[in-house]
């Protein structure tokens, strides 16, 4: 087939991409060839779009062993061990057929991290859905969920926390985004990077299939009512093979003969050698022929470009080959040489005993676009002035029960009981928390890690949103006690080609970046996922955040139920009233406009490690951010959580009672703590200079707001537990 | 005491077996599904997880699998054998136990704690152990238990029904069933009681940081029996 420049488009690059292809080949590409291209320059495999403003972020930190550029992240968590971690987007192929692209999105995650060497230990996910009336989001979900756990539970990875949210912005553009962390000896890390000539390159793992081409040029495409056609574009599953090559992989690792490994997740075999060649700087030569393949007569395009699943691409020391044969045979697995490391630093692919592609690796890699794409700011909203005679027509109880049961809030039980949260037998919190934790196993640490965005406040206003994202998920590892070591983020946008998605895209990153910074908290791994729009509809911005911190010593975990009678509960951090862009507003008020809650980054960092002198005091019994539908809507879920109820006064401030429950000002929680020890508590934050209210005490059973309004658990407990429950039984 | 893990492709407990295992006092060796035999030893374990992928029924393939001649044999000679999840499944599929394991009725995976009633103690696994009800964990898909009419009277005829699905005061109503498993079955013996086939799973409970610690009684206890 001879190259044009309509086929170059159809392959979804941009007039001038291909003429800069031609000039920088001084020809015009074969067919093979132009795939590749194809491959390597969209928008999920180059960050073109994305690139330029990545390079701001803050990544480094003591604690960082790897940032961005590598499989995973990787920090340090003390006595050689590390965690290695990172999340990761299959937004447009769970869209298409949610079973499979959700089950690949958390396969492909798994092997970003076992690829370094790391055993995966905890899996984690935020899944965003279309509204609830919308006729697919029920299909979405139910199709996820069983996605998500059917890859996982196979693999025998506890899936320990998550966020799902429902927003009309997804109806046509679901997000699916995976996270997976692992743990490693600090020494025994694996790189991608090739080192060496004439080393040869092995494959294992799974056959080659015609499955999932073209998945990363789809990845990065717009969709339109013919969406469905791209089914195909879709890879498919086998968690049993990737168990089988977790397993195999790790066993090689135990030994000294791995020069380099790099899985082939987006655009398959092409980036994968490609990036392996281009780190360490040299060429590769592939013989096509010795691929295996489970279709037949498979051409070399096909074969480049198949997003089959469960492959790695392994570069070994000379003379290890037998030695590695037999393990990855052990475990009936493909293992084939299909090439060696040259000098030359172009890609040459050969089929049938002719030459099918020859390129310089640097065009691919380094000279790929990078565009600088304008961008709009958004302006900071208007502050509302709240009516507060509307207020008095409502019962508190009542809204704080509507809050409770709404599907933003309630109680998302109906998705991780389907996930296995309790195999390798350490997870000691399990979903449902602020965070999940699983324990560092054989010692006596634990690795404290939640997933969090919030795509309101990022629409309201991107700077603040990207800002306030980091900071819940500093929050909800601090709640449990952990130390906050580093994040990685899955950024998900609309088109990049439009300048308020671009500025919204800009904007929140430089939020992330300011937090990021400021709590000493670097981004160490990411992924970006544009083009999240259909039919011109993009999504709401929506950064995800996923954090990890350390537990000292796991016996010291924080949980968040009440958990005595007769003992204090406190707030800590000051509540102004903020109640734009809140719960309360958007859903009771039907106020939608408004900026979103304010971020001061020093309150941020000073009640947070306030709240970590406390815990280490042994001071507080249980603790949780306050968030979503404020103080009230917090301390109802430490009720749910631990069968304690709870009598509270608002303290005497001008601001109203409504707005002292159901505001959502940031960089608060609220903790219990003894009567006997609220004395010294009082003195550590006074010291610190954290503001904080008492707000009451932890009762037997029932529930006292203001001395007047009367509320039972269970009638909180069921307003919190059913909704989604009867939702997908409906 | 000696105990033995057999890994077949696709387990995953096996690990946090070998764990419970040693925790509590046995020497136990890990062994490969292709190994040409099975250490000497006092008990056998099937662990749970997804054995060749279960892409058949549940444990049909494992069922086949070469070193399950040995197992077989060991059972038959009244050796100890105890299947966990997936491993209950297996021991089904060999025919060592009566029944199969159906899909959850409700066509999910369910992951929670849930309590079973022990219904009988005169066999090794619960002899002596000082709790009736114990709260234990389940994680799986296909773990509703069926046989026919014969096989039920049968195993109640033989006091076979070793643990069922209850309440925390050890009433087993259907609300407390977690899967439709026939008569709230949770896990059964053969007739000589010398195997064990259960969903929930013993050793992921076996400390007082994870969701229960109820998994300790039953290790404890077990290897107090084989002493």
């Amino acid at each position: 087939m001879e190259v044009n420049e309509q086929i170059a488009i159809d392959h979804g690059l941009k007039k001038e991409e291909f003429n800069k292809i031609c000039d920088l080949l001084k020809r015009v590409p074969n067919i093979t060839e132009l795939g590749i291209f194809s491959a390597m320059w969209n928008e999920h495999c180059s960050y073109k779009s994305s690139r330029f403003h990545l390079k701001k972020l803050n990544t480094k930190g003591k604690k960082v062993i790897q940032g961005p550029g590598e499989n995973a992240g990787v920090i340090d968590i003390e006595d050689d061990d590390a965690i290695v971690f990172k999340i990761e987007s299959h937004n447009h192929p769970s869209f298409i057929e949610p079973y499979q692209g959700a089950a690949t999105g958390v396969g492909g995650i798994m092997r970003d991290v076992f690829t370094m060497g790391a055993r995966p230990i905890a899996n984690l996910n935020s899944i965003h859905f279309g509204s609830p009336q919308h006729p697919k989001t029920k299909n979405l979900l139910r199709g996820v969920v069983k996605g998500i756990g059917g890859y996982g539970n196979c693999m025998g990875i506890p899936t320990i926390g998550g966020q799902t949210s429902f927003d009309e912005s997804y109806n046509g553009n679901i997000l699916v985004n995976a996270m997976t962390l692992g743990l490693v000896n600090k020494n025994k890390i694996f790189y991608s990077k090739a080192a060496g000539i004439n080393k040869p390159v092995i494959y294992v793992g799974s056959k080659t299939g015609r499955d999932g081409i073209h998945g990363a040029s789809m990845a990065s495409a717009i969709f339109d009512e013919k969406i469905e056609e791209k089914k195909p574009t879709v890879q498919v599953g086998d968690p049993f093979t990737e168990k089988l090559l977790l397993e195999a992989c790790l066993e090689l690792m135990a030994g000294k003969s791995i020069i380099s490994i790099q899985d082939m997740g987006a655009a398959g075999l092409t980036s994968s050698s490609i990036e392996m060649a281009s780190k360490g700087n040299l060429g590769i030569e592939l013989n096509l022929n010795k691929v295996p393949c489970r279709e037949e007569k498979m051409t070399p395009y096909e074969i480049m470009l198949s997003e089959s699943q469960e492959r790695m691409l392994i570069i070994l020391e000379n003379g290890k080959e037998a030695e590695a044969k037999k393990i990855f045979d052990k475990w009936n697995l493909d293992f084939a040489i299909i090439g060696k490391t040259t000098e030359t630093k172009k890609i040459e692919l050969f089929f049938d005993n002719s030459k099918v592609a020859e390129i310089p690796i640097n065009i691919l890699a380094e000279n790929a676009p990078v565009y600088q794409r304008k961008w709009k700011k958004t302006k900071l909203p208007q502050k509302i002035k709240f009516n507060k005679d509307d207020f008095k027509k409502l019962k508190i109880t009542e809204v704080l029960k509507k809050i409770l049961s709404l599907p933003n809030i309630s109680s998302k039980e109906w998705i991780w009981q389907q996930y296995d949260h309790t195999v390798m037998g350490d997870t000691i919190q399990k979903p449902g928390s602020d965070s999940g934790v699983v324990r560092v196993h054989g010692t006596k640490k634990a690795v404290a890690t939640s997933v969090d965005s919030s795509a309101t406040y990022c629409y309201a206003h991107p700077l603040t949103g990207g800002k306030q994202v980091v900071c819940e998920s500093w929050r909800n590892l601090i709640s449990c006690g952990s130390k906050p070591i580093a994040i990685t983020n899955c950024l998900n946008f609309g088109n990049p080609e439009k300048e308020k998605n671009m500025g919204e895209f800009v904007e929140c990153v430089e939020g992330i970046n300011e937090a990021s910074k400021f709590l000493d908290y670097p981004v160490v791994s990411g992924n970006v996922s544009f083009y999240n729009e259909t039919k011109d509809k993009g999504i709401k911005p929506t950064p995800a955040i996923g954090g990890v911190g350390l537990i000292k010593n796991y016996k010291k975990i924080i949980t968040m139920g009440l958990k005595e009678e007769g003992n204090i509960i406190i707030l800590i951090g000051k509540t102004e009233g903020h109640l734009d862009q809140s719960v309360f507003a958007r859903e009771i008020l039907n106020e939608k406009k408004g900026p979103p809650p304010e971020i001061n980054l020093f309150n941020e960092k000073n009640n947070g490690e306030t709240i970590l002198k406390l815990i280490s005091n042994e001071y507080v019994l249980s603790c949780h951010d306050v968030s979503l539908g404020g103080i009230i809507t917090a301390l109802s879920k430490m009720s749910i959580k631990g069968g304690k109820g709870f009598k509270i006064k608002k303290p005497k401030f001008l601001i109203n009672q409504f707005e002292y429950l159901f505001a959502e000002d940031q960089g608060r929680y609220i903790v219990e703590v003894k009567k006997e020890n609220f004395g010294k508590v009082k003195e550590i934050l006074n010291k610190s200079s954290v503001h904080y209210d008492e707000l009451g005490v932890v009762t037997e059973n029932d529930i006292i707001i203001d001395e007047k309004s009367k509320v039972s658990i269970d009638e909180l407990m069921i307003s919190n537990k059913n909704w989604l429950k009867d939702y997908m039984n409906k | 005491m000696k105990s033995s893990v057999i890994i077949f492709p696709g387990s995953n407990c096996d690990r946090d077996m070998d764990v419970a295992l040693k925790k509590f006092g046995f020497k136990n060796e890990m062994v490969w599904h292709n190994d040409p035999k099975i250490p000497k030893c006092d008990l056998i374990v099937l662990p749970g997880g997804f054995s060749y992928g279960d892409y058949l029924r549940c444990g049909s393939i494992a069922a086949k699998s070469k070193i399950i001649k040995s197992v077989i044999e060991f059972a038959n000679s009244g050796g100890l054998v105890l299947g966990i999840c997936n491993g209950f499944q297996i021991l089904t599929e060999t025919g060592l136990l009566p029944g199969v394991l159906l899909q959850n009725k409700y066509q999910k995976f369910i992951c929670k704690n849930v309590h079973v009633k022990i219904n009988d103690k005169e066999n090794k696994y619960f002899k002596n152990i000082k709790k009736e009800i114990l709260e234990l964990h389940i994680a799986h898909n296909e773990g509703n238990y069926f046989c026919s009419k014969d096989e039920l009277k049968s195993l109640n005829d033989n006091n076979q029904i070793a643990v069922t699905y209850c309440n925390k005061n050890g009433n087993e109503n259907e609300n407390d069933n977690p899967n439709g498993a026939l008569g709230n079955i949770a896990g059964i013996f053969n007739k000589n009681k010398n195997i064990l086939g259960m969903m929930p799973h013993p050793e992921r409970m076996i400390d007082e940081y994870l969701s229960s610690n109820d998994g300790s009684f039953f290790f404890e206890n077990l290897i107090e029996n084989l002493k």
